[in-house]
């Protein structure tokens, strides 16, 4: 594109009140740009003369106005480059002239005095200026060909539901069971809770249905006694390579090397080579990831959908309930599977159970938790199995020992059914102990509602065990990916296969692939049935992202992706491992092969990248280096006593718009930072930071997202990434004979807008207190 | 290949509530690929989140998921959005509704550049109920800093006033129109989306919990409101009688809930936005004492358990497991004593305590008035689905009583429903 190049200044809210607009425009004319103004660019008039601007041949805007976060639709020019130059709430609003004045007319003549906003405005339309000379316009990366279908790993009532709702979308899918039959964990059951309103009874399973839907589904291919051995690739053309179960292949997924084989004997980093040898070795009779299956089958998108195994009660955490131990006490699996075979009867003699207990929480210390991986779905469990009870015998009583019955919303109508049966005792208790005894069981509680102590005889006793994801076990998925065949840190959520976001649940760091059901939280069916529609329109949402070249979340719809020089990669790999959503493969030597739809376009690549070879069309380590560059840095020789400069790289997700919001509540800042936003701090690389110092600017503060377990940044790894690369900075700096404290980074959460000030002001401060750059002036 | 094959050309989604979940939908729709029309009736997107102070269990704030989400209706030309909307007529079959809205005037044009100079100008005050009436605003205002849309609205209350006068002489650009009309357009559609949401459980019915006679108990919503930055106490928790700082606090959980005089059901998330305000309190009165009344503490799933655990590590959290029978204050202290049986061990327990915050549950906003289509709903007024039938769906909580994550993927999910809806011609 032969850029046309515009300045356009606006005059509106408080814009020309505050700044020497005169001056803007000769700061546009160093650089050998026309500003031109107009009183208020977002008025229908304003935009009637953006587009005569257009028309008449600029393709290319500095737009010096409001912040990028409002008036975008009225801003958006298709085919031009657009930069928006924040003068209203960078400036202008956090700058208010009561508390930083204006020259006045002697200063002007003076001098020695300056005008801190103004100078301000001004560097931020030189900053302006700068980028769009390094930035193009994004054209979308497309497959040559990309697959429409979509692989349904699981045939339970999560992945029968998933396959079933995609299909009715117009969708071809395929389900992949590993058992040799469809039905899953439902198949084994009696009768199951309420999946619909007015949830007060049990009703039969749903598995049967769905399995006469799918098999008369022409869009549904179903492939029993399989399983993912391989899932090359990326979303729209994932090559996936079945087996049996229990087969060992050629395209069975290799495993990245564990921690320990990385290293030599004295714990010195191995060199790519012996690792590469190592890692041939450790995979022997396994084909690289990048070895392609020629015969695998392409799938555009995944549901992840493997399903729950009963929890293992093991360990002296659970000796005084019995288990193990007395044959009549079960786990409510296998209590289920009893009651699927007709009448209950007792595993020890075969006779009638006719009273049971069910213990909800393995009690004992007074602790009120239910069993491990239980969620809420145990506790309608245990109301379900009681009713079996009462549905085989007249005379059948069941007990549920509970510490808090977990039936939440709707589900509370089902309690409430179960109330009304007087043959089943509800009680909170704590279980002290399960014996045998007067030809049963003896249960023995205390702190009940029925009394302080309590003891129930019973013909059996069940325990609520969690359901636990398959994942927890076992990758599943098999992804040949550099970064390991599982779904990674996993253990943040016990394993199951769950996002940390609250607002997008399918959002996980693997692109393409969504799980559902249990494998992702303890769920009853109808929680699993709705999870299912989700994960299958978001797989269906990836197909057609891919399909556009755009994008999935956070950054829907974008259309940059990294581009790599790779003439000048030195095979360092930090690229393929820092990635939050393992996007890079890199081959034997550690060249990273990029796989452009994994990618989130978050630029953490670009921010690891030593040699600064990654780059994305519209923000790369020249644009945003030439905004650096294009800050004034005064010294001594311009002023007595120079203002301090100090660079803020601030993400665009939570830290700029905690800005914005700062600035419309009036709330001002030192006007000596300068801020850059960037998409994640990710993204960050130590050469802005350098470039800063080195031309003499004072300091530099990263603002981002929380990291940690509760981590908030919209790109999992970010802004923790950014606080070990600061941690790295600390000896460069020493070595040029700079305090490390010239460089930090600060968390803000996006409502913290009356803290961000202070946060800027107290760097500002000790910077000040540090003293001037020594570089500055050279 | 393209996805525009599978996407009838006509085909386009209304979705009626731009509350997190409908926000969801719509945006998962329209990332498909399909237009979409999001109808809010608030001046603003993101109903009851952006009143939240933060989510549980990671305790971030709300407006962080909602910016991004704006963000990517930003970048989405395929959602329109209707604030100010309200649907008055649905007609038609699935695959082929239309449907009738009706925009109330914000008496603010697109010229508004959010310089607050109208606000200034107006000196009426009228009560907040952003902020659940804990404080007033002017007639021209804001809805909240991070409003999506970003721009001011006229109250209905100052029109034909002269603060709406003054309002328009203040603004330099242009952008106050008194003359607005409400308007009515019809959206051809094939598939709705119900996103409508839910009301706080009108707490002074529930008689026997004191809201309403007394000044130092509130509801967990205006605790929300308290905790937040942007609130009516820029985020200090101080008990209205005297504004002072609580030393201690009872939450009555199940207030109105699991009642069958009051909401039958359990809502869902008041077990963990209870232990959630215990933060909140704990945070800013380090030495408080907590008082949780419940009849069984709800923490579903994994996350919410290793909450639940974290808070009881507090041990100025006291968990007292009993249904609070009455309240009482004290006329002169204005503190409130808090009856409760305790369930274990029978004894009549009271608690006398600075702040009582009763944990209101959620009713879905269809149970006041029904909304104008052909639709099914039980007996607590949330919408039933009918997948069969397709063509209209309810999503969030105007289906069932739910949190922000299962929320969200049953938004996600609907959103395919509406598709398939679509697809299916």
């Amino acid at each position: 594109m032969d850029k046309k190049y515009g300045v356009y200044i606006c005059e509106g809210c408080g814009i020309a009140e505050s700044l020497e607009v005169d001056a803007l425009k000769s700061v546009a004319a160093d650089e050998g740009r026309t500003a031109k103004t107009h009183p208020i660019l977002c008025s229908p008039e304003g935009v009637d003369f953006l587009k005569k601007e257009i028309a008449d041949g600029v393709n290319t805007l500095v737009l010096c106005a409001c912040s990028r976060r409002v008036n975008y639709d009225t801003f958006r020019f298709d085919g031009c480059i657009v930069d928006r130059v924040n003068l209203r709430e960078g400036v202008v609003w956090c700058h208010p002239r009561d508390k930083f004045p204006k020259l006045t007319e002697e200063e002007k003549t003076g001098g020695d005095a300056f005008d801190r906003v103004q100078m301000m405005a001004e560097d931020y339309l030189r900053m302006g200026m700068a980028r769009v000379q390094k930035v193009a316009l994004p054209e979308p990366f497309k497959l040559e060909t990309t697959s429409e279908k979509i692989l349904v790993i699981g045939g339970g009532v999560t992945g029968m539901s998933a396959a079933l709702d995609a299909a009715k979308a117009g969708y071809d899918v395929t389900i992949v069971e590993k058992e040799d039959r469809l039905g899953g964990a439902a198949l084994n059951w009696r009768s199951q809770l309420p999946v619909g309103d007015p949830y007060d009874k049990l009703i039969p399973p749903v598995i049967e249905e769905k399995i006469k839907a799918v098999q008369a589904d022409p869009r549904i291919t179903v492939r029993t006694s399989t399983m993912v051995a391989r899932l090359a690739g990326q979303p729209g053309e994932f090559t996936v390579t079945f087996k049996k179960p229990g087969e060992k292949i050629q395209f069975d997924v290799p495993y990245p090397l564990p921690p320990e084989m990385l290293v030599d004997e004295s714990g010195k980093e191995l060199d790519a080579e012996t690792l590469h040898k190592k890692y041939l070795e450790y995979n022997e009779g396994r084909a690289d990831i990048l070895t392609l299956d020629p015969d695998g089958e392409l799938f555009g998108a995944v549901v992840l959908a493997a399903g729950w195994r009963p929890a293992k009660l093991e360990g002296d955490a659970y000796a005084h309930l019995g288990y193990g131990a007395i044959p009549d006490v079960v786990t409510n699996a296998e209590f289920e599977a009893i009651a699927k075979k007709g009448k209950i009867a007792r595993p020890s003699d075969g006779k009638p159970a006719k009273s049971v207990v069910f213990i909800q929480s393995p009690g004992k210390d007074e602790d009120d938790s239910d069993f491990s991986y239980a969620g809420a779905v145990t506790s309608l469990v245990s109301l379900k199995q009681a009713k079996y009870v009462r549905e085989d015998y007249e005379d059948g009583k069941s007990f549920v020992f509970y510490q808090h019955m977990r039936t939440p919303g709707l589900n509370e109508n089902f309690y409430k059914s179960i109330q009304q049966d007087p043959g089943i005792f509800l009680t909170k208790g704590n279980v002290l102990s399960v014996a045998k005894g007067g030809g049963g069981l003896m249960i023995e509680a205390t702190n009940t509602l029925l009394g302080e102590k309590l003891k129930v005889k019973a013909d059996m006793v069940v325990l609520a065990a969690g359901m636990v994801p398959v994942t927890k076990d076992d990758p599943v998925v098999n992804m040949a990916y550099r970064q390991g065949p599982a779904f990674r840190d996993i253990d943040l959520f016990n394993g199951y296969c769950d996002s940390n976001f609250i607002c997008f649940p399918y959002e996980t760091q693997r692109t393409g692939i969504y799980a559902a059901g249990a494998v992702r939280r303890s769920m009853t069916t109808e929680e699993a049935m709705e999870d299912a529609s989700g994960a299958a329109l978001k797989a269906i949402q990836c197909i057609t992202s891919v399909n556009r070249g755009v994008s999935v979340h956070p950054r829907s719809g974008d259309m940059t992706f990294p581009d790599f020089f790779f003439q000048r990669c030195t095979q360092c790999k930090r690229c393929t491992q820092e990635c939050p959503f393992g996007a890079l493969d890199d081959d034997a030597k550690g060249t990273p092969k990029p796989n452009p739809t994994r990618c989130r376009r978050c630029g953490t690549c670009m921010g690891a990248c030593p040699e600064r070879i990654i780059g994305f069309a519209d923000y790369n380590i020249d644009s945003i280096g030439s905004m650096v560059k294009a800050i004034n840095v005064p010294s001594e020789d311009d002023y007595s006593e120079p203002p301090m400069r100090v660079l803020g790289l601030v993400c665009e997700n939570d830290a700029y718009p905690t800005l914005d919001i700062a600035a419309l509540n009036k709330l001002s800042y030192s006007a000596d930072v300068r801020l850059i936003p960037v998409r994640c701090l990710g993204s960050v690389n130590v050469i802005w930071i350098k470039d800063a110092l080195s031309q003499g600017m004072d300091g530099v503060f990263l603002l981002g997202c929380k990291h940690g377990d509760d981590y908030q940044c919209h790109f999992v790894k970010g802004s923790e990434l950014a606080s070990i690369r600061m941690k790295k900075i600390g000896e460069a700096l020493t070595s040029l004979a700079l305090e490390v404290e010239r460089v930090a980074q600060f968390e803000v959460a996006i409502d913290d807008y009356d803290k961000v000030p202070q946060i800027i002001n107290d760097f500002v401060e000790s910077i000040e207190a540090l003293g001037p750059n020594p570089f500055k002036g050279f | 290949m393209t996805s525009e094959n599978k996407a009838p050309a006509s085909g386009s989604i209304v979705v009626v509530g731009g509350g997190i979940s409908g926000l969801t939908t719509a945006l998962e729709a329209a990332e498909v690929g399909y237009d979409v029309y999001l109808l809010e009736k608030n001046p603003y997107l993101g109903g009851r989140v952006a009143q939240l102070n933060q989510y549980f269990p990671k305790l971030c704030p709300p407006t962080c998921g909602l910016e991004i989400n704006f963000r990517r209706i930003k970048d989405n030309p395929r959602i329109k959005v209707f604030t100010l909307a309200e649907v008055e007529k649905v007609a038609g079959t699935p695959g082929n509704y239309d449907v009738t809205i009706k925009l109330n005037p914000r008496y603010v044009n697109e010229k508004c550049t959010c310089c607050g100079a109208c606000a200034d100008a107006c000196e009426t005050e009228i009560s907040d109920d952003y902020n659940f009436g804990m404080t007033t605003r002017k007639g021209a205002y804001l809805p909240f800093e991070m409003a999506f849309p970003s721009r001011y609205v006229l109250s209905p209350q100052i029109i034909g006033t002269e603060d709406a006068q003054k309002a328009k002489a203040a603004c330099k650009y242009d952008a106050i129109d008194l003359e607005m009309q409400a308007k009515s357009m019809t959206i051809q559609a094939g598939a709705i989306v119900w996103a409508t949401g839910w009301e706080p459980y009108d707490a002074t019915k529930i008689d026997n919990l004191g809201f309403g006679q007394y000044d130092n108990i509130i509801t967990n919503m205006m605790m929300e409101r308290l905790a937040a930055p942007n609130g009516p106490t820029k985020g200090k928790i101080l008990r209205p009688s005297d504004s002072k700082e609580p030393q201690s606090v009872a939450f009555v959980q199940c207030a109105g809930s699991r009642d069958e005089n009051h909401l039958p059901y359990c809502s869902y998330i008041c077990c963990m936005a209870s232990l959630k305000q215990a933060t909140y309190i704990r945070e800013r009165c380090p030495d408080a004492a907590i008082y949780i009344f419940y009849i069984d503490l709800r923490a579903p799933g994994d996350r919410y358990e290793k909450f639940y655990k974290k808070i009881k590590e507090d041990k100025k959290v006291f968990f007292v497991k009993g249904k609070v029978a009455e309240v009482m204050e004290d006329s002169a202290t204005k503190q409130v004593t808090v009856v409760a049986e305790n369930a274990v061990t029978g004894e009549k327990t009271r608690q006398t305590v600075d702040l009582v915050v009763l944990a209101t549950g959620m009713q879905p906003t269809a149970a006041k008035v029904k909304l104008p289509a052909d639709l099914k709903y039980n007996a607590d007024g949330f919408i039933l689905n009918d997948y069969e039938k397709g063509g209209m769906f309810a999503a969030g909580c105007a289906n069932k009583p739910a949190d922000v994550v299962s929320s969200n993927q049953n938004a996600t999910g609907m959103a395919l429903k509406a598709i398939q809806t679509l697809a299916r011609k």
